[in-house]
């Protein structure tokens, strides 16, 4: 398929990546569907129902329905994509997603799209940062937010490859491609993007280049940060999080989500178990004020110097 | 004619049987919803002695009729027809809601073979069944989808959405059954959010609409069996709220009461 182009300079819409993985592995099997709530655009699907008019099929505003007519059609041998703002797919559809689809076990994929904050201005009823609490706590249901385009369709084509439901998370936030050699898209694995023993700093989806750059900014200051791109939420690379306690001593979860029970909540319930070190969790503290997306990150700390003074602060409190 | 070319005899006999062994169940259990089981059973047994293509032998067999039991909390009614129908043996049912019990409280595909779908929380039988009326439709499959869901559920928002989903898909293959009891958990569904008319309202929704005794065989039969139209085609079956004994029938508070020993001697009696 064609490399998408950049938005601007070394960025790109994951969403690009998500539309051409689907039309070719649709292209490849008939059983692939997809199901939306009036989210042709949002989601841009316009391409796929063109080449696939009988295969996107559009509820209207219903997410209820949308999520259950995804397991019926599961039922029925598709394999769907069930795709829609994460806002109303998790928020106005949860029953369905907990009872139709992961208690039930159906082979239903479901992608939650334009997801965290990425809504800014419209607010709070628009952002979906609850969505990580949520959804990770159906212990069934894979939860994967894909951090650049190349993950992103790495995650689509092992989601289609997949026997049972999975939530991926996409945004409409331009990101850059991560510089990582050799990738291999490993579900419930953590990519290691640096190597470091000070501190470790875990991200996922549109906030693994930040951290990064912050790793950069630390280095500068003579603090050599781990950063590890958590894409699957769950199940949690608990080996890696439980390496990084060891070997580095503090943590910092960088998350477009609610600090409370997203990827923040998975790895503080893990290390105060298992091993507890300081853990600083960057994210929402709850519902966000109006502001546009770059300001929300800005105003949040979820920017190279908010993660750069957050592992600081996780590395005094560790006494290092 | 015998009871095994007389349709109709033998839905009436599975129909018997089910009552009997589904109020056992419930009586074991001292769980259960018998008021509702009582309104579903001859509708079921209907669909599935008389109308539904099955292998009991193949539960994921690609082709097969597919019926949904959105009434979840019907258990009863879902397991014995499901044990009638061969899918597991009789010995089965003497677990139900026991520890580890395949037969839980609310049916789950994973556990018991012939579940479609998980169901209990009302209002998802319907959009599952679209949604797999739906996948017949897009591969020109020629199997059927049967949900039967309960009358209070239709105060779930949920339905309305999937009825005018396929209604504008004109989903022929799709049957759905209201079990028209006219009661829900704690009163009436007419005093407590009133659903009436029913009938205009799924035709609006796009919907051909067929009114039957639910608790006549043979006019079951001629409804449920009759050949798929251009339309989906919604069933208001009026049934009575735990049909079959007398001090259950039209009793609100049998939705979920259990019989004492004297109660379920006496019902035992009633249903021959």
């Amino acid at each position: 398929m064609a490399a998408a182009a950049p938005l601007t300079q070394g960025l790109f819409d994951c969403r690009e990546a998500w539309v051409a993985t689907l039309e070719t592995l649709a292209a490849a099997d008939e059983r692939i569907v997809a199901v939306v709530n009036d989210s042709v655009g949002s989601s841009k699907l316009g391409g796929f129902q063109k080449k696939f008019p009988d295969r996107l099929i559009n509820v209207g505003i219903a997410e209820q329905c949308m999520v259950g007519v995804g397991a019926g059609l599961a039922n029925g041998g598709r394999i769907p994509f069930v795709s829609a703002a994460g806002c109303f797919l998790t928020g106005r559809s949860l029953e369905q997603v907990k009872a139709d689809v992961v208690y039930a076990g159906f082979n239903v994929k479901l992608i939650g799209q334009s997801s965290g904050v990425a809504y800014g201005e419209l607010g709070p009823t628009h952002h979906s940062i609850e969505d990580f609490a949520w959804l990770r706590v159906m212990k069934d249901l894979v939860v994967i937010a894909p951090a650049d385009p190349w993950e992103t369709a790495e995650a689509i084509k092992w989601a289609a490859a997949h026997q049972g439901p999975v939530y991926i998370r996409l945004s409409r936030m331009p990101v850059p491609d991560l510089a990582v050699a050799n990738r291999v898209f490993r579900m419930g694995k953590a990519e290691c993007v640096r190597e470091g023993q000070d501190v470790t700093l875990v991200g996922c989806g549109t906030t693994v280049h930040l951290a990064d750059a912050a790793a950069d900014r630390l280095k500068a200051e003579g603090i050599a940060a781990r950063v590890l791109n958590m894409a699957t939420i769950n199940p949690l690379d608990e080996a890696a999080i439980l390496a990084a306690a060891a070997e580095t001593g503090a943590i910092v979860t960088v998350e477009e989500a609610s600090v409370r029970g997203g990827l923040g909540g998975a790895v503080a319930e893990l290390t105060s178990a298992n091993h507890p070190v300081p853990v600083e969790r960057l994210g929402f503290p709850g519902f966000v004020p109006t502001g546009s997306v770059e300001w929300l990150f800005q105003e949040f700390g979820l920017s190279t110097e908010g993660i750069a003074a957050a592992a600081r602060r996780a590395m005094k409190r560790a006494g290092k | 004619m015998t009871l095994q070319n007389d349709p109709v005899a033998r839905i009436k006999e599975k129909a018997l049987w089910m009552r009997r062994r589904a109020f056992k169940m419930v009586y074991d259990a001292q769980l259960g919803h018998p008021g509702g089981d009582f309104s579903a059973i001859d509708i079921m047994a209907t669909i599935y002695f008389g109308v539904l293509s099955f292998d009991p032998a193949r539960p994921d067999w690609a082709e097969r009729d597919r019926f949904i039991m959105s009434k979840g909390h019907a258990t009863g009614a879902l397991y014995t027809v499901l044990c009638a129908a061969g899918y597991f043996p009789e010995d089965w049912l003497d677990t139900y809601m026991q520890p580890r019990s395949m037969l839980n409280g609310h049916p789950n595909r994973n556990y018991l073979p012939g579940v479609e779908t998980n169901t209990g929380p009302l209002g998802h039988g319907l959009p599952v069944a679209t949604g797999i009326a739906i996948a017949g439709q897009i591969t020109n499959a020629g199997f059927r989808t049967f949900v039967l869901t309960g009358d209070g559920e239709m105060q779930e928002g949920s339905n309305w959405e999937a009825a005018m989903t396929a209604g504008n898909r004109n989903l022929g293959n799709l049957t759905w059954i209201v079990d028209r009891n006219r009661l829900q958990q704690g009163a009436g569904t007419e005093e407590t959010n009133g659903l009436e008319p029913l009938d205009k309202k799924f035709a609006a929704f796009g919907w051909d609409v067929v009114m039957v005794d639910g608790h006549d065989h043979a006019a079951l039969l001629k409804v449920l069996g009759a050949v798929p139209g251009e339309k989906p085609r919604a069933i208001i079956a009026n049934t009575v709220k735990g049909k079959g004994v007398s001090f259950m029938e039209n009793k609100a508070n049998w939705h979920h009461g259990v019989p004492n020993a004297d109660q379920f001697a006496a019902a035992m009696k009633e249903l021959v």
